[in-house]
Order: C-alpha cells, then structure tokens, then sequence
C-alpha cells in the first residue's frame, strides 16, 4: 500500500473519524514499530468488547504493534474471541468458516503473490486454540506440509472462550470445564512439536508474560514467512473469565506457566537463522 | 526430523503460452467455431483454457478427477497460473475463497459427497461477493451411498446464494463454464457460479462440441470492477471488515447482516439479462404450443427430447422446457411457456425431485403437474419411462 492510498483528500478532511486522522498522521505503517514504542504512535488495534482482563486480547496488541509492515499485511482469523479485536484493527481482516483460516490464507498469499510480484504481501493467521488444534488441526498441518509461506499464530486461551468456556484440545489434563465436566481427559495437543516435524522453519512457544518476546516472535515470523517457509508462533493467552482468576491476576497466570509448561523455546532451522542474521535481526 | 520443502510454483516462472485477449461477447457469442469430439471432462479443460484463470486447486473424487487433471496439464503448459492439490474439499473451497480475496479468476470443481464435504464455505463465497465458477460432476451421495449419476447435490445448494446452471451436454458444459464467467463478474452481479453436470453420462462420454479458437482468452479479471475490494492492502484499510458483521447482539448489526444478504439476492436477479444474453435464456422451449409439456433440466432434457420424438410418430405432441438456470429460477418464463399446458411432466434424476418442487411453486393450477418418473442410484432414465408415465395420464383421461 502507498502512502497516497490512505492520505485523505483535504475537502475530506473534516469528516474523517480522529482515529482515521491519527492513523495517518502518526500510525505505525511504514515505520517498525515494536512493543517498546507502545504509547508512542496511533496504534492499529481500536477499542474492543473483550472482557476485561484478557490475555488474547493482550496478545493481540502486542502482535499488532510488533508487524514489520502492516501497510502490506492481510489477517485471516478465524471465528472465536481474536475476531472481536482483529475485526476492529487497521488492516484487512476476513473471518469466514470455523478452522478454514491455513487454507483461506493459503489461496491469499499465492494469489498475492501472482498480482503482487516483488512486493512483500504478508499473510498472517491469527486465530485461537480451538482453531488450531481442533477443527483446523487438518488444514493448520497441510498449509505447513506444502510449504506456505504464510505466519500462524495461536493464541492459546485453553479453551472456547466464545462460545462459552467449553474444553479445547490446548486445554491442561484435568481441567474441568463445559463438556469436560469430569476434567479434561488427555493433555496439551503437541502443536507446537508437530510443527517442527510438519515443515515449518521457525517457531517460538511464549506468552503474554514477556511481550517483548513475544512481538519479537511475531514480527520474526512474519519476516522468515516472506521468503523461507512457514512460521508458527504459540502465545499463551490466559482467560480470566473462564479460568475463574481475578482480571489483573492475567500476567502472573501467564508468568507461573512460563515457570512449568509454558517455557519459552524458539525454534530457527539454519536457513531461518541465516535468513534473520541477515537482516539483522538479534536473536533472543 | 524435516520433510522436504515443495518448490512451490507461485513465482509465475513458466512462461504462458501466446493467446489473444477477446472480450467474452467475442469468444462466447461471435468466434467462429470448429468441431471436436470430445469428453465433458475435456470440455471443462477446454473452457479453462480460454478463461484466463489465475489459480485452480484440485481434489480428487469420481466422476470429477479428469476435469482437474486435466487442468494440471493446463497449468504445467502455463495457462492457469498456480494449480495445487488441497487436502479435501472444505479445504479446496476455503482456498479459493482466500485466492478470490486476493483479486484473482479461480476455477474448481468437484461432485457429490465432495460437494457436501465443503458445503459450509459455498455460502461463504456468495456472503463475500465472489465471482468464483466451480464445476459440479453431480454424482450419488451416501444415501445410500453411491459414486453413480445423480443430481440430488443441487438440491442440498439451492439456497447458498450461488448462480445454478444445469448443463445438458459437454457442450452445455464448455460453454456455461465461460457463460459463468462473464456472468458473475459483472459489478452489477459479481456473485459465485455453479456450472453442474451429471456425472459420468456428460463427463465420460465423447460427443461434438463446437469450440472457438483456443488461441483466444478472457481478458484478465479485475478486481477494479468489483463491488467490493480486493484484500491486498492496496486500499485504505481502516476500521473496515469486507465481510459483513457478523452478528453482535444489536439492531444495526442484524439489519446490516439483512441488508447484506438481500443484496445478495438482488444481485442474483439482476443476473437474468446477463443469463439471457451469454446463455440464450434461462430455458429453451421446443414445441412451445404443445398440450403436454416436459420440464426438465441436464440430461433429463436429452431423454425427454428422445421420448418425445417416440411420442411424435404415435402422434402425440409433447413440448419440451429446458431449464438452464436453476438460480436465478425462470418462474417467469415457466409460467408463460405452461399457459396452454394441460399436463406438465418433471423427469429427474434424482429421489427427492427438487425441480418439480420447485415448478409447481412456480405455477398456478399445479396439479398439472406430475412429479416424475425419477430415477437414482446410478440407473439410466430410458425414454420409455417418459413415455409410459405420459401414456398413463393419458389413457386414464379417455
């Protein structure tokens, strides 16, 4: 997108929303903005109707902000809590069937390449944990067998949020939850270990305790997907409201599950870590 | 543990083969045209060739497999840009969404329990205002199960908002596959088509198709012209979803979720000129003064112009109304075509008879209607069972 495609017409001017205004004037396209300059520019994300307190609405700010070039980057989600923010966000966002987003943005990223050739056109899957390792796990896996360079991430809540707090296949053994009323019986789907052996070429697991990882996870990603392959990023996101924690108890959920389950691990095969060396990117 | 990584051929490096842009009144309505013999599959083959199709994606399932095959071919040869094989249809479907999103001219094609494998995102294309054409090699579904000829599918898609064409033959097929085109990206329609056949007795036989040259093509599609933007981040992208909202619990949310899908069904009427004019009409009449009519549509046409050339040399007139679009549906058309009617008979293959539903909810003085002979599971129709139900209706009478 250039410049020109969002500079309003002056005649115009009056009538334009002050977040349009503020968008243009100081938004994060053309620059690289990360997490530390949060507070700084108009970001891309707008007010929402998440519940308050929670992690995937978190996950997706810090996502947002941390984009190499959101004036070139397209979101597929999926139905399921992420819609109510990325629907609302500065940039092409479709939403369409439960679990169709790897293969929505497979048909996008290929036709953008053949329209848009020399251009970086970034597609990013942005969607929850239902819609990856449930009904999307099939299209999720094929997407990274063929090689689609195209960015997934999960934002792992461990459950349906949605739809009302039912158990996901991301969700802890034991947990009790709606349709899991005697505890979940089987653990964590291996999401993000079945990544490693289904193509993909680099992956980090993180959560929302440490943004700056996690933006940085986001905007590699999304970086390595432009020229070497598929990129997997898994944030933990955690659900104030159907865990059952207070609303500012979200970072410290987030951080005792880094201390257990929830390690940060970063995944780079060789050509990914060259690809990122080269451009100067430090890893962490 | 890593697997190989596909060389994906999206970098556009084969070079096409040289074709000469035409508009669609040229290639459909004026090129002069030259005689093949060939199968509906190569038909559909023939048809892509010259519609200038940025991106196709494939699954396999019986009777549909040749067609897309063969639209490898066309990809290896350069003339469809990128071509893969998905993992099934939901996933084929959901990847030419996203490829339409994209700004580009798609093809795909598939048939019966395929179809309803991908059935929730046919909806998604026409809620997206895509001028996306899939084939439909319309086949038995498991009910019971079956890989046999059968259309009961187009039952199943009548109310997903797609333009429904039924052709005949391989003719029919090649020609309502461009037709399909030209239609759906009209700005006024911009809405997705299903060309359908049924399976096997179109796709695997041979028969005389007329084709124009195929060093011609469609001009290439563009998004400039669509109703709505493509999603290419080309366009200022705030606060603004393409897609209509999906509902929040609000007034303004459910009337734009309304207002959205009545233009869906606006655009599709607004398709009947443009059905008239690339397809000759939404029916064909023969004998249009005749007492007895037969409504029918795909071969069920080609069996009824059969019976009723027996019914000629025993000296009964039988009309015949060929149904040609099922959506947007000739209401109008049937109701003049039927004035003078006094029997109108719906041969169909398929068990739940959804054209004759859809007849008599057309017409006035409905029990004129018979509602068959049917066939399904893979039976042929013979002529003589038109014949024989006619006869019935009229011996009873005298």
């Amino acid at each position: 997108m250039s410049i020109n495609a969002i500079t309003p017409t002056k005649e115009f001017l009056d009538i334009l929303t002050p977040e349009y205004k503020a968008l243009h004037a100081n938004g994060p396209y053309w620059k690289q903005t990360s997490v530390d300059d949060l507070g700084t520019f108009k970001e891309i994300t707008e007010p929402h109707p998440h519940c308050a307190g929670c992690g995937v609405a978190l996950g997706i700010r810090l996502g947002l902000a941390s984009l190499p070039s959101p004036e070139d980057t397209i979101v597929i989600g999926t139905p399921g809590c992420a819609y109510f923010a990325l629907s609302q966000s500065n940039l092409n966002y479709s939403c369409t069937a439960f679990g169709n987003q790897n293969s929505v943005a497979s048909g996008l990223k290929r036709m953008l390449t053949l329209r848009h050739p020399g251009k970086n056109k970034d597609v990013l899957v942005m969607v929850g944990d239902g819609g990856v390792a449930d009904i999307g796990l099939d299209y999720t896996l094929h997407s990274w067998f063929r090689g689609e360079k195209i960015a997934t991430v999960m934002l792992d809540n461990e459950v349906y949020g949605n739809t009302g707090g039912q158990e996901s296949g991301m969700t802890v053994k034991g947990r009790v939850l709606n349709m899991a009323p005697m505890g979940k019986k089987f653990g964590k789907i291996p999401v993000f270990e079945m990544a490693k052996t289904a193509g993909i070429v680099y992956a980090v697991r993180v959560t929302v305790a440490s943004p700056k990882k996690l933006g940085a996870a986001i905007r590699r990603a999304v970086l390595v997907a432009r020229e070497i392959g598929p990129t997997y990023v898994q944030a933990y996101t955690p659900c104030p409201t159907n865990m059952k924690f207070q609303t500012n108890k979200t970072i410290e959920t987030a951080k005792e599950a880094e201390k257990s389950y929830y390690q940060y691990e970063e995944y780079v095969t060789e050509a990914a870590g060259e690809y990122l060396r080269g451009l100067g990117e430090n890893m962490c | 543990m890593t697997s190989d990584m596909v060389n994906i051929n999206t970098d556009n490096t084969i070079s096409a083969p040289s074709q000469r842009t035409v508009s669609a009144d040229e290639l459909l309505l004026r090129a002069p045209r030259a005689r093949a013999f060939i199968t509906g599959s190569e038909a559909v083959s023939e048809a892509v060739k010259r519609a200038n199709i940025d991106m196709s994606i494939a699954y396999p399932i019986t009777p549909q497999s040749e067609s897309m095959h063969l639209i490898g071919d066309l990809y290896a040869q350069g003339y469809v840009r990128d071509y893969y094989r998905a993992e099934n249809e939901f996933a084929v479907m959901a990847a030419v969404h996203g490829a339409a999103l994209g700004g580009g001219r798609v093809f795909t094609a598939t048939s019966g329990p395929g179809t309803l494998r991908a059935m929730e995102m046919f909806p998604v294309w026409a809620g997206s205002r895509q001028p996306i054409v899939c084939a439909f090699m319309c086949r038995g579904v498991a009910l019971p199960p079956s890989i046999q000829p059968e259309n009961i599918e187009m039952a199943f898609l009548l109310d997903t908002g797609m333009l429904m064409f039924h052709a005949e033959n391989a003719q029919d097929f090649f020609d309502m596959i461009l037709a399909g085109y030209a239609i759906a990206e009209q700005p006024e329609v911009h809405l997705p088509v299903g060309v359908f056949a049924d399976g096997f007795f179109v796709t695997h036989t041979r028969e005389v198709v007329m084709l124009p040259p195929d060093d011609v093509k469609l001009p290439a599609y563009s998004p400039d012209i669509a109703p709505i933007q493509p999603f290419d981040m080309e366009h200022p992208p705030v606060r603004q979803t393409r897609d209509p909202l999906m509902n929040k619990s609000n007034f303004t949310s459910y009337a734009a979720s309304a207002s959205w899908h009545q233009e869906i069904l606006a655009a599709a009427e607004r398709a009947r000129k443009h059905i008239n004019k690339y397809m000759g009409g939404l029916i064909e009449i023969s004998n249009p003064n005749a007492e007895i009519m037969i409504i029918a549509s795909g071969t069920a046409a080609s069996q009824s112009r059969e019976a009723i050339r027996i019914l000629e040399r025993e000296g009964i007139t039988v009309g015949l109304i060929k149904v040609k679009s099922v959506r947007p549906f000739p209401t109008r058309e049937i109701i003049m075509a039927t004035e003078m009617a006094k029997l109108i008979v719906v041969p169909e293959f398929n068990a739940g008879g959804w054209l004759a539903r859809e007849v008599k909810a057309s017409l006035n003085n409905n029990d004129r209607v018979l509602a068959g002979p049917r066939v399904f599971g893979g039976m042929a129709m013979p002529s003589e069972v038109i014949v024989d139900e006619i006869k019935k209706v009229i011996n009873n009478k005298c």
